[in-house]
């Protein structure tokens, strides 16, 4: 198959698996086998895009022409290339793990839950290979709306509310500052596509620019830049997979690439860095990532603490960017990377907890380590990711990062990220201690407890493994992450 | 086929009076389908004459314009001809059973027959190119509208078509008092001689009174806000098939009459460069924009929150309008065509809830999603139009209409259009929140799926909505067409 054919496949590839699901609604095991087959399928065709892509090929196809001006275009790069192996790659497991979860849970609407899940991996990866903005936020519109049924699948009030708030937030922010945004570059730039370099190199003051740029951060509400985050703590009353896959992966995710792409493909890293026009996106995330991590550090629901985790880290991607600087620029892609196979496995030992004992907050983990010793050590791993400790993966992209905001002479930055870690160590090792070091808590509850169901230890035992092996093969993603720059 | 024009509005006007002499339920209801069939095949092949040789002009009774009635088909009407019919067209199926099902057997005929009535009127002030055959069409559909808003089977439903017939007749008199000043001015009736003839003395105050008479007459038909307060009752107490049809056109058509004379009659240079109709109504339009939206997020009645949304909606048009610039025409426009598919598509859903389960209150509607999915989808799709989704129609008009005020320099405004669309998120996640995400009640769990009859039409409009949201260079670029029409003047 040609580049541009297995693009088109890649994408056609979750949406079939969504429309199959309902078709086997009567027979729990062939749906998840559905599932299953589409993630692997998909994931097979994503992956057979690497090779060419690295090789300098950008395969792009035009699949509508909506109005004159606006065309749905498929356009594949580096920084897309990475974000579609990622969530691709981690849906497989993340499917094995939501088997095990539903079932042990008694989850009710299981079909619904499968049919949105590969519909909302179909929308990101349409997010990732948009070859223009019209198309990106065409995606990124669908994402949200394909997500909200799994944000409210407990169908009570607090799902219900978490919902309108995840809807109005997501698609007030992108409605209100991003579409005028996109159209604004639209009229100033005549055209919407995405090029090395920007479209917008001395067409825009520095105030306007400054402005146009305030307009996609803060509308691109998915990458959770304060004060723009409120909806992702709420989004945690969803089912554990979806926080897992989509609200640490995919969707969060497809927000920071959204904002990466603007800045590097349609402003221009060298017109922001030669104007100044983007300068204070560096405080705004830095204020983000350190303001986040002392909420984290509050919070003793465990899947709180990691959603404002998620949210603290998803800003390094946006520090990274906004440095205007190669090597932070190579961090911020590789961060996309790393952040998510230790935030995904972190998710998937919360929802074991969770299964396994209604473990939900942090105060009653003392002496779980015992109990359930992969689940724990998988969390440690992936907490070492998160703090940046040698050998996770979570290490390179801060490094990375770390070097560009030196090399720049931005030493607001690295003690930004120097503080920042200090922090993360400080809500992510007392966890941890506690499940190893502590005794477990008395009565009958401690005693009780043991693994979950062996799919799920599968796919979080196989998410810390990724984590750690990332740190020793960090070919292919740095790879990618070097082409960003290179163009 | 030279007499098409004119029988666009005669076949509609017989089909009522076979209506009023069959007199049985079946036979009626077959009548206004055929009708409603016939109509818009004539509709489109004027459209497509119009679209080839530009005008299609016809003489009534074969004198010259000067003298009598001038039926003239150009791009513009064309475009709204083809709406207004292909909604009736639409409607005709899902008529059956709703109006059997809500208005008491011996009604039935006169509902077709005032139904089959006020279309011949909208078809006839479309077509017309004649201010007082205008008029004349415009009373015969408000007339047979108000008894079609009677017909609800809520009691409040007389109060509303007597409210409506109120205020109609006050926009109906202004109307005429505007086009009697016109005719004084100009000597003739004939809108392309008025045309031709206003421009010597378009600076007397006869013209500039008859150029506020005849915006605000028609501006309470079209239920500009704060002209609107008519709208809502009627809309919320007519029967289903009344609302679905109302709402799709009757206001759509009240545009197109005043289009028609802002911009070809009066000339859009005069009204929009000299006189201060562009500020009055954006402000007008933004007010209906927000306030209505505003109202419609706090009903507890699904068919009155449409309906309030209905003039909010109406204002993006207006605002189209005043913009009065390709970009904005065009938006307009194509709001109109997304407008029409997409409030049909939601009436008709309600309608159709209203067939199963006999209410609309969005608190009896909780869970409804469960009984009848097919409908509640079709509901959803248009309620994605409704807010403006991209890949749907509905993004098509605003993304226009954000464009157009970028291009006037009115960055502010093209916030306030997008930011608007917030407030229709509220409102209708309000209904779809309630259809899928609660907990059914006794009154979803005792619904149905509704009849194929009914679901056909629901979701062929739903569907349209995505079609023209994709491939929306159908659309646009026939609307962009009007606008070019409109702004090049009398031809």
């Amino acid at each position: 198959m040609s580049p541009a054919t297995l693009l088109v496949t890649a994408l056609v590839l979750p949406a079939a698996t969504a429309l199959l699901v309902p078709l086997f609604a009567r027979s729990p095991n062939r749906r998840e086998a559905v599932t299953l087959l589409g993630a692997v399928a998909s994931f097979a065709a994503v992956a057979a895009l690497v090779p060419p892509v690295l090789a300098g090929a950008r395969p792009a196809v035009d699949l509508l022409d909506v109005l004159p001006g606006l065309v749905i275009t498929l356009a594949l790069e580096p920084l897309g290339m990475l974000f579609a192996v990622v969530a691709s790659g981690l849906w497989i497991v993340n499917s094995l793990y939501s088997i095990g979860y539903m079932r042990a849970n008694d989850e009710p609407r299981q079909t619904t839950f499968y049919v949105c899940f590969a519909a909302a991996i179909a929308a990101t990866l349409g997010t990732a290979f948009a070859g223009n903005l019209f198309t990106l936020f065409l995606f990124y519109e669908a994402l949200t709306l394909v997500t909200y049924p799994l944000v409210t699948h407990h169908r009570d009030e607090e799902a219900r509310r978490a919902g309108r708030l995840y809807l109005l937030m997501l698609v007030g922010g992108s409605t209100v500052l991003l579409l005028p945004a996109i159209a604004w570059t639209g009229i100033v730039a005549g055209s919407l596509g995405f090029h090395a370099g920007g479209i917008l190199a001395g067409k825009l003051g520095t105030a306007a620019l400054a402005l146009l740029l305030a307009l996609y951060v803060f509308g691109i509400a998915k990458a959770a830049v304060m004060p723009m985050h409120f909806w992702l703590p709420a989004a945690m009353v969803a089912p554990t997979p979806v926080s897992a896959l989509l609200h640490a992966v995919a969707v969060v995710k497809a927000g920071v690439f959204f904002i990466t792409k603007v800045i590097v493909y349609v402003i221009g890293v060298d017109t922001l860095r030669a104007d100044g026009a983007g300068d204070w996106l560096v405080y705004v995330a830095s204020f983000t990532v350190v303001v986040a991590s002392l909420v984290a550090l509050r919070q003793d629901h465990l899947k709180r603490r990691l959603a404002y985790s998620t949210i603290s880290q998803l800003s390094y991607v946006v520090l990274g960017a906004a440095l205007f600087n190669p090597l932070a620029l190579i961090g911020a892609a590789l961060h996309i990377a790393t952040h998510a196979v230790a935030k995904i496995t972190l998710f998937f030992a919360a929802g074991s907890l969770h299964t396994a004992g209604h473990v939900d907050h942090v105060s009653e983990m003392d002496g779980v380590g015992r109990r359930m010793p992969w689940t724990m050590a998988s969390f440690a791993i992936g907490a070492l990711s998160m703090i940046g400790v040698p050998p996770t993966a979570g290490f390179i992209s801060k490094w990375f990062i770390l070097a560009g905001a030196a090399g720049a002479g931005q030493w607001f930055a690295v003690a930004v990220i120097v503080v920042s870690t200090l922090l993360n160590a400080g809500y992510f090792l007392p966890p941890v201690y506690r499940a190893f070091a502590r005794a477990p808590a008395d009565g009958d509850r401690g005693d009780a407890l043991a693994e979950s169901p062996w799919p799920m230890v599968a796919a979080l035992v196989a998410t810390a493994i990724a984590t750690v092996a990332l740190f020793f093969f960090p070919d292919v993603p740095y790879r990618l992450a070097g082409m960003l720059i290179s163009g | 086929m030279q007499q098409l024009p004119v029988l666009q509005v005669v076949i509609p006007l017989l089909g009522a009076l076979l209506c009023a002499l069959v007199r049985r339920p079946l036979a009626a209801w077959l009548v206004a389908t055929v009708v409603s069939w016939t109509v818009p095949v004539i509709a489109v092949v004027l459209l497509h004459e119009a679209l080839v040789d530009g005008v299609v002009s016809y003489h009534l009774g074969g004198w010259d314009p000067s003298l009598g009635i001038e039926y003239r088909v150009d791009v513009v009407n064309g475009l709204i001809l083809v709406i207004v019919s292909v909604i009736a067209a639409v409607i005709a199926p899902f008529a059956r059973q709703s109006v059997a099902a809500e208005l008491a057997p011996e009604r039935v005929a006169w509902f077709y027959t005032m139904y089959l009535l006020s279309l011949a009127g909208m078809l006839g002030i479309t077509i017309t190119g004649d201010a007082f055959n205008a008029f004349v069409f415009l009373e015969i559909s408000s007339l047979s509208s108000y008894a079609l808003i009677a017909l609800g089977r809520d009691r409040r439903a007389l109060v509303a078509a007597y409210q409506y017939l109120i205020l109609g007749t006050i926009g109906a008199t202004f109307y005429v008092i505007g086009v009697g000043l016109l005719y004084v001015m100009t000597g003739t009736l004939n809108l392309g001689l008025m045309a031709e003839r206003v421009v010597a003395v378009e600076t007397t105050r006869p013209v500039i009174a008859a150029l506020a008479f005849i915006t605000v007459g028609i501006s309470l038909k079209l239920a500009l806000f704060p002209l609107h307060v008519w709208l809502p009752n009627a809309y919320a107490y007519a029967p289903s098939t009344a609302t679905v049809f109302l709402a799709a056109t009757s206001t759509k058509v009240a545009i197109y009459l005043l289009t028609r004379f802002l911009f070809f009659v009066f000339g859009a240079r005069f009204v929009f460069g000299e006189m201060p109709v562009t500020p009055i109504f954006v402000a007008f339009s933004i007010a209906a924009i927000f306030v209505a939206a505003t109202v419609a997020v706090f009903q507890s009645d699904a068919k009155r929150l449409l309906a309030y949304s209905s003039v909010a909606q109406i204002g993006y048009i207006t605002l189209g309008l005043a913009l009065a610039t390709t970009t904005g025409l065009t938006g307009g426009f194509v709001h109109i065509i997304a407008h029409a598919l997409t409030k049909a598509a939601l009436f008709m859903a309600l309608g159709a809830i209203m067939f199963r389960a006999g209410t609309v209150a969005i608190d009896d509607l909780g869970g409804i999603g469960r009984t009848m999915p097919l409908t509640v989808a079709a509901l959803t799709v248009a309620g994605l139009s409704l807010i403006g989704i991209p890949g749907t129609i509905g993004f098509v008009s605003k993304w226009y209409l954000v464009v157009a005020s970028f291009e006037a320099g009115w960055w502010w405004l093209a916030f306030l259009i997008v930011a608007s669309s917030l407030i229709t998120l509220v409102y209708v996640g309000r209904v779809v929140e309630a259809a899928w995400f609660r907990e059914p009640t006794a009154v979803a769990l005792a619904a149905r799926e509704a009849p194929a009859a009914m679901l056909i039409p629901i979701w062929l409009l739903a569907g349209a909505t995505i079609y023209l949201g994709l491939d929306a260079g159908r659309a646009a670029g026939i609307a962009g067409k009007v606008a070019a029409t409109l702004l090049g003047g009398p031809q």
